[in-house]
């Protein structure tokens, strides 16, 4: 059986690195006692996939990965169980069944949302209306960053890749990006961009980045349908 | 959520900043105004060194047993995040409330290796406690010392007030009663030390005077305060199965070491090897018993998630139930997502088959700890294994499908010859020529590779070998060189590895083991002078402190290269560890004449640790 986790990074636990994490949830399903399936071989390891790595720093409230068990319990009673061995700061949120011809979270990945705001403490060490001059640069119909490659370098322009910019709160630039394996953008490169265009130096530890939800597109070559990641699984009831 | 001690941008700057956030699954949270005693335990190394280490996760689990105690961790910063806590001022802090450590009533120090003492005095300073004893107040936590450097801890002395000799399980809890008392009823900080003295096993340094005699040695070590004590007994455990033990360690985040769940099957060692600390002071032999072991290790597991179990010991193949152990080990866990990975056994039928059945017997390799390149030497060490033990098991193994053989042995041991040296070649040799006439071409996957490699012997405090003179940095290496030479004259030479330790710490080890009170200055000039993390080499740097002897007079040849008369008096001898000089001698003397002691199974040799009335030395018996 395929299983899709949902589950939010938030507080301290920001600093541990992606694949310290994908350590951590191998020694939580061993604590939470979950039926996970292990592949064959030699040194057996569990079946497990994480949607998108996530950089240091950043906090989360929508990563996503899959699992095969060979039982389970209800959604409800597994979120409990596997709740009860987190740290703080580490919470699974849905915990759901998918088919079992469903393509895994990593290969679905199409677009992320994101939050971009100034950490309170280092308010001082930027201007308050950053937030407003942000938004409209992600805006401008022409982003272009210098990406490095084993070619050369390129210019790229980032904007087509840039599917939805908001202000839902003052101080707060949510951000729709694309993301995965084809075109991944990360608020990372807008907010370089940004400092560069305006020659101001780019300091990263000033700005929260809360990726806010993953989602798989169901129509990438024409108007782009996002659907969240934990739509494709269904919640496993009693009985 | 928690507060954390370092700021983002710090954090964001400093490689592997999961070392400072604490956090981790069975952390301890307690609140810290609602316990009498707070405890920083430190390992004075990197957070993934002292997260592996296995008495810190006991003793901290222990302390926080109690109510009235809050035991948190503490760690040395890396050299990063080192240098910028020097450039802001921020004070060191615990790992689980982030507080600063200065506020803490005790900062314990575990003491595994002698090339951690810079790092001693690095903890202290970021923590803003006066690096001295003597200029300590009320204000500043109680500094003190664990571990087996302590068995001498005369070169740090000075930076201790008070050091635990022994098993860190028996008089803790005194210790901490008599500090609430002291702290209760308003009593000066003297006062608790010398309360504290009155401990068996509390060792208070500022309450001793050491004389010199005109050659430099000692003349005496004397108690001048009346709560002091003339000897420190050392502390150990009766009976293992009822000690207490971790069953939700602290699982790190990142990788550490030893990631993975221990199961301490037994403490000391019955082999004797003349060279071996541990095998003297640990002694004589506890074991835990099978069924405890085995209710640990569904215990741990659980409660860790580990996905890798292991066993130790000074040397698990004379563990009494260790085949019982081991099959419920793979019976019960391989295969089922966890492994089990083996400590090093003696080759026999029984170790070669249960490592076919966990390891892949193809990547994995085969290790012998000869010690010593020819019989005559490891009769002198007192290391049992033989050649024929070497060669047949080797045959046996690689029968099996092994191919790969590695061999530890020590270069400038007492006695040693040009004959011994080349031993080690000629050993390395016949193992690779057994593999040749064992295998047939036919089924051979590719070339034997045997590897060898040396350390350098560092005579250590209560072995027989601590009145032994040490090799000069030179002599070591010129050994290495004879060793090097005789590898490439082998006929199998292309199958042949050969590595060497370094010498110039090899050297400055020797002085810090076997140094007394005065090497102290030594240690804090080199410190001072930018020394730290000297068991890391890519931060070793000699010529710190070769100047640092120069300016502060000290000759370390001294402590090294002079051979110690039967009648010194040795900056350690205030200790009892149970091991009587007798013995000591005794053992001193066989190895000289090449006369092999049995083991404590085999015969009792009289080392003196019957007193204490417990372990191997009353198998067999009805106890009392």
């Amino acid at each position: 059986m395929k299983i899709r986790i949902k589950f939010s990074k938030q507080g301290p636990v920001r600093f541990i690195g992606h694949l310290d994490v994908m350590r951590y949830f191998q020694k939580v399903m061993r604590r939470a006692g979950v039926d996970i399936r292990y592949s064959e071989g030699f040194s057996p390891h569990q079946i497990m996939s994480f949607a998108s790595p996530l950089s240091v720093g950043l906090t989360s409230n929508g990563e996503y990965m899959d699992i095969e068990v060979n039982s389970t319990g209800s959604s409800a009673e597994m979120i409990k169980k596997i709740n009860d061995t987190n740290v703080e700061g580490i919470k699974v949120l849905s915990y759901r069944l998918l088919l079992d011809t469903a393509k895994n979270a990593m290969s679905q990945v199409a677009a992320a949302d994101y939050c971009v705001r100034v950490k309170d403490e280092y308010s001082s060490e930027i201007s308050p209306d950053f937030p407003q001059n942000f938004f409209n640069f992600c805006k401008n119909e022409k982003i272009e960053i210098i990406k490095t490659t084993k070619k050369g370098e390129r210019t790229v322009n980032l904007s087509p890749f840039i599917y939805e910019v908001k202000m839902p709160e003052p101080d707060t630039v949510f951000l729709k990006l694309s993301s995965g394996s084809t075109v991944n953008v990360k608020p990372e490169q807008l907010l370089t961009a940004f400092f560069s265009e305006k020659q101001i130096e780019y300091r990263p530890y000033v700005f929260q980045v809360e990726r806010e939800e993953l989602y798989a597109d169901e129509d990438p070559e024409g108007q782009h349908r996002f659907v969240p990641l934990k739509e494709y699984g269904q919640d496993i009831t009693d009985n | 959520m928690r507060k954390l001690a370092l700021s983002d941008e710090i954090l964001l700057n400093v490689q592997q900043p999961a070392r400072y956030i604490g956090g981790e699954v069975n952390s301890v949270m307690k609140d810290p105004e609602k316990v009498d005693i707070r405890f920083a335990m430190c390992f004075p190394d990197v957070y993934e060194i002292g997260m592996s280490h296995l008495g810190i996760q006991i003793l901290y689990d222990m302390f926080n047993r109690r109510d009235d105690v809050y035991c948190e961790r503490v760690y040395s910063p890396w050299t990063d995040l080192d240098q910028i806590m020097r450039e802001r001022k921020i004070p060191l802090f615990s790992i689980e409330t982030q507080m600063p450590v200065r506020n803490f009533d005790f900062l314990g120090i575990t003491l595994q290796y002698e090339m951690c003492y810079t790092n001693i005095l690095q903890i202290l300073d970021l923590s803003c406690i006066p690096l001295h004893s003597e200029e300590r107040t009320w204000e500043d936590p109680i500094v003190i010392g664990g571990g087996p450097c302590t068995y001498n801890p005369e070169p740090i002395a000075p930076f201790f007030d008070l050091f635990y000799i022994g098993e860190g399980e028996v008089v803790y809890d005194e210790l901490l009663d008599r500090y609430k008392e002291a702290k209760k009823q308003g009593k000066s900080r003297q006062e608790f030390l010398e309360a504290a003295a009155e401990i068996p096993g509390i060792y208070v340094p500022a309450f001793y005077d050491v004389n010199y005699k005109e050659d430099g040695t000692i003349a005496s070590m004397v108690p001048v305060n009346s709560h002091a004590p003339a000897v420190i007994a050392r502390q150990l455990v009766g009976d293992m199965t009822g000690a207490c033990y971790p069953e939700r360690p602290v699982v790190p985040f990142i990788r550490a070491t030893q990631d993975r769940v221990v199961l301490e099957i037994m403490r000391g060692c019955i082999r004797g090897c003349r060279f071996c600390q541990a095998g003297m002071v640990y002694r004589p032999v506890r074991e835990r018993s099978a069924d405890e072991l085995k209710r640990l290790a569904y215990a741990m597991l659980k409660n860790t998630g580990h996905e890798e179990i292991s066993l130790s010991s000074l040397s698990s193949s004379d563990y009494t139930h260790l085949e019982e152990i081991v099959n419920f080990l793979i019976d019960e866990f391989d295969g089922k997502g966890v492994n089990v990975s083996l400590p090093s056994l003696r080759i026999d039928a029984f170790s070669l088959d249960v490592m076919s059945k966990v390891q892949d017997v193809k990547k994995s390799s085969l290790t012998f700890a000869p010690e010593a390149g020819s019989q005559r030497l490891r009769n002198v060490v007192n290391k049992g294994l033989t050649e024929e033990d070497i060669l047949s098991g080797s045959a046996e193994a690689f029968r099996g499908g092994w191919n790969r053989v590695k061999l530890y042995f020590m270069l400038g041991l007492p006695t040693e010859t040009v004959q011994d040296m080349e031993g080690i070649a000629e050993l390395s040799e016949k193992v690779a020529e057994v593999y040749y006439d064992t295998v047939p071409k036919e089924e051979r996957h590719g070339k034997v590779q045997v590897t060898a490699s040396t350390s350098f012997f560092v005579p250590k405090p209560f072995t027989p070998f601590q009145w032994a003179r040490m090799c000069t940095k030179e002599e070591f290496l010129e050994r290495a060189a004879i060793v090097n030479r005789k590898m490439k004259e082998m006929l199998n030479k292309k199958s042949l590895r050969y590595n060497w330790h370094e010498a110039d710490v090899t050297v400055l080890e020797g002085v810090l083991a076997r140094g007394d009170r005065r090497v102290s200055a030594v240690i804090e000039e080199a410190y001072r002078n930018g020394a730290l993390y000297d068991a890391w080499s890519e931060h070793f740097d000699n010529n710190i402190w070769m100047n640092a002897f120069e300016t502060c007079g000290v000759n370390p040849d001294f402590y090294t290269v002079r051979e110690r008369g039967l009648n010194e008096i040795f900056p350690w001898d205030f200790i009892d560890s149970g091991i009587s000089k007798e013995f000591l001698k005794r053992e001193w003397e066989n190895a000289v004449n090449e006369v092999v002691t049995p083991n404590c199974r085999a015969r009792c040799s009289g080392c003196g640790v019957r007193k204490y009335g417990s372990g191997v030395c009353f198998e067999g018996e009805d106890r009392q």
